[in-house]
């Protein structure tokens, strides 16, 4: 073992990545070559001695993968239709989550739209009451950006329950995803229509069956919203909003109100539905705070995560993981091996881009033991997340959303790795 | 200005002379002129809140679709609904998803306190359980009577959204707004009584903690 060539950054085994990656240990074997038979074809699996498929219209994941799969919340009421798809982030690496793997939340299902009869209307407290169809948006110029989306409730689960649920990554944090989100400025929209010095808020409303309704100050609109269009670089899928959505950096996921079709402009909220009570937070002297938009900085070990089992007793890992934060970017994610004793800086991978996904590594080796991992991230903004104490002080027992505090996953002597309070 | 073409240019005898002039041309930058409207297309100086591509959105458009009522009772329409025919369009169309007493589930609550455990609902604990959203209700969050009106018209009931009359609609707000006991069984609500109503929740409404958009 080489391991003395490696710099200790950490109690745990946890390395400094630059040594790691130049000692070698990251490195596969080398094959030996093969001595040569009367054909090279006897030696070659068939797949290298026989003529590939042919590429389809639309490409699809390879047939191993398919059991990468979004998995639905069993514990919503399946007879509301308020289903919760959690995306599977522990399968997943860098900052984009597929388009087909997004996680998505919808509160009256997902609405056939025909894009030829949709269209965006402006009025309220505006000079010039508008309508744009979708043909009409094309023509404006477009933004793309790389953002996260996180549903308020995202890690409800540990914000709510009193002992810690044996639970994976997916079932506990798969409400968040990452993509590149194209689309018009809203400011250009509502400057066309002119704004009456009275506008403070906008009513921003979908086409679906439960017409989603959200209030939105006026001032975030005029700021990075965009009435997205594209994905990825594709046209929104319909659980994303097809033909449009309204796109808010940093925002709960439930403003990023989906098949927008109106936007009334308004001096007041409306205290719509979500906003009424859903989507408010009960703190702890029972005072509920409404129109808590931001989602707070947080983080995740995605590589190991919950119900992974580690293949190799004393084995090297690399902990991999995401953190992201609606207040900008973020500036440093900790990692601890050791239950939280001592913290190493990880490594952030490029770009770090605002109020976007942000992933992070740290070589590990595993001493075999019982072993506690936890990340903590730091954003531009000086906010970093708090421990679960911390942060269930602030609520009552029983609020779940915008829990973002610092995650713990426990590895026993056999490599299975568990949710666990820290 | 003058461009000659570039065939006739070339064909013409004296196409060396016509090239010196041109690259004199370019070199005392005479095509600036020509190049004058490809800056005009850069988008720093265009107004793009000025493009004017939407289409004027008329008055009966709006009144079509403005369905969001407001704390102050805007688009809150004409009509009334009484307890008694909210009773018995909630047994017959709501009962199924929100329970008999408007706190079983599995869909959301919609009457009582907010919170883990309840001694008018002894088995909610068992019920939040089964179904976490349940821990909070619409009496126990919602500051404002005008909401449970908006929701109603907008989004229920579940699987025929939009399928109430506005009198319906009164009505079910009204036979909610008795399970919160908020109202008697007699009551008729319309308009004006319904804006009248103090949800328990409104005073506990907090500041907001990122904008400070408090009312």
């Amino acid at each position: 073992m080489k391991t003395k060539l490696l710099k200790p950054v950490a109690s745990g085994g946890l390395f400094d990545r630059r040594t790691f990656l130049l000692s070698g240990l990251a490195l596969s074997s080398a094959y030996p070559l093969t001595s040569i038979a009367k054909t090279v074809g006897t030696t070659f699996p068939q797949w290298m001695k026989t003529p590939g498929r042919d590429a389809t219209a639309y490409g699809q994941p390879s047939s191993h993968e398919t059991h990468i799969q979004r998995h639905l919340e069993k514990n919503t009421p399946e007879t509301a239709f308020f289903s919760i798809w959690k995306t599977p982030i522990a399968n997943q690496r860098g900052i984009i989550t597929p388009s087909g793997l997004h996680f998505t939340t919808s509160h009256n299902g997902i609405p056939d739209i025909d894009p030829e009869k949709h269209q965006l209307m402006i009025h309220g407290l505006v000079d010039k009451p508008l309508k744009f169809d979708v043909e009409t948006l094309l023509r404006y110029p477009m933004v793309s950006n790389i953002h996260f989306l996180e549903c308020a409730g995202n890690t409800a689960p540990n914000a709510v329950s009193f002992t810690a649920l044996d639970q994976d990554c997916q079932e506990l944090f798969g409400q968040i995803s990452g993509s590149e989100w194209s689309g018009v400025p809203l400011k250009y929209l509502l400057q066309e229509a002119g704004l009456k010095s009275s506008a403070k808020w906008v009513i921003v409303e979908g086409a679906d069956g439960g017409s989603h309704a959200r209030s939105i100050p006026l001032e975030k609109l005029l700021d990075d919203a965009i009435i997205a269009l594209y994905q990825n670089g594709e046209r929104l899928r319909p659980a994303q909003g097809y033909p449009m959505r309204l796109f808010l950096p940093g925002w709960e996921g439930n403003t990023n109100v989906k098949w927008v079709h109106r936007l009334e402009v308004t001096d007041k909220p409306a205290f719509t539905k979500d906003e009424s009570g859903l989507y408010s937070d009960i703190l702890a002297d029972g005072k509920i705070q409404r129109f808590s938009f931001h989602m707070d900085v947080k983080s995740v070990i995605t590589h190991p995560s919950g119900k992974q089992v580690l293949p190799e007793k004393k084995g090297f890992y690399e902990i991999s993981g995401l953190a992201w934060s609606g207040h900008g970017k973020i500036k440093q994610v900790e990692v601890s091996a050791d239950g939280g004793l001592t913290w190493a800086k990880a490594h952030l991978d490029q770009p770090v881009l605002s109020k976007s996904l942000t992933r992070f590594y740290i070589p590990w080796q595993w001493q075999g033991e019982s072993a506690t991992i936890l990340s903590r991230a730091t954003d531009e903004q000086g906010n970093r997340q708090p421990t679960r104490d911390q942060w269930r002080e602030k609520y009552a027992s029983y609020s779940f959303n915008h829990y973002n505090a610092i995650q713990a996953w426990q590895i026993d002597r056999e490599g299975v790795v568990k949710n666990v309070y820290a | 200005m003058f461009m000659p073409k570039l065939s006739s240019l070339c064909s013409h005898r004296n196409y060396r002379a016509y090239l010196f002039l041109l690259i004199c041309m370019l070199s005392m930058n005479v095509f600036a002129d020509q190049l004058e409207p490809v800056s005009q297309n850069n988008p720093d100086q265009i107004n793009l809140g000025q493009l004017n591509l939407g289409q004027a959105l008329s008055q009966s458009e709006i009144e079509k679709y403005s369905i969001t009522v407001s704390p102050d009772g805007k688009h809150l329409p004409k009509g009334q609904g009484s307890v008694a025919n909210g009773r018995e369009l909630y047994n017959n169309q709501c009962k199924m998803c929100h329970g008999e007493s408007g706190i079983e589930g599995p869909a959301a609550r919609l009457a009582g306190t907010n919170g883990w455990i309840s001694f008018s609902d002894p088995l909610r604990i068992l019920r939040i359980k089964e179904y976490p959203i349940l821990l909070i209700s619409v009496g126990g969050m919602w500051p404002y009577a005008s909401s449970i009106y908006d929701y109603i018209r907008r989004a229920m009931p579940h699987y025929a959204p939009k399928s109430l009359s506005n009198n319906q609609v009164y009505a079910l707000t009204a036979y909610l707004l008795y399970l919160n006991e908020l109202v008697d069984e007699k009551t008729i609500l319309d308009k004006h009584s319904l804006l009248k109503i103090k949800m328990p929740s409104h005073i506990k409404s907090a500041t907001d903690k990122n904008n400070d958009h408090h009312q």
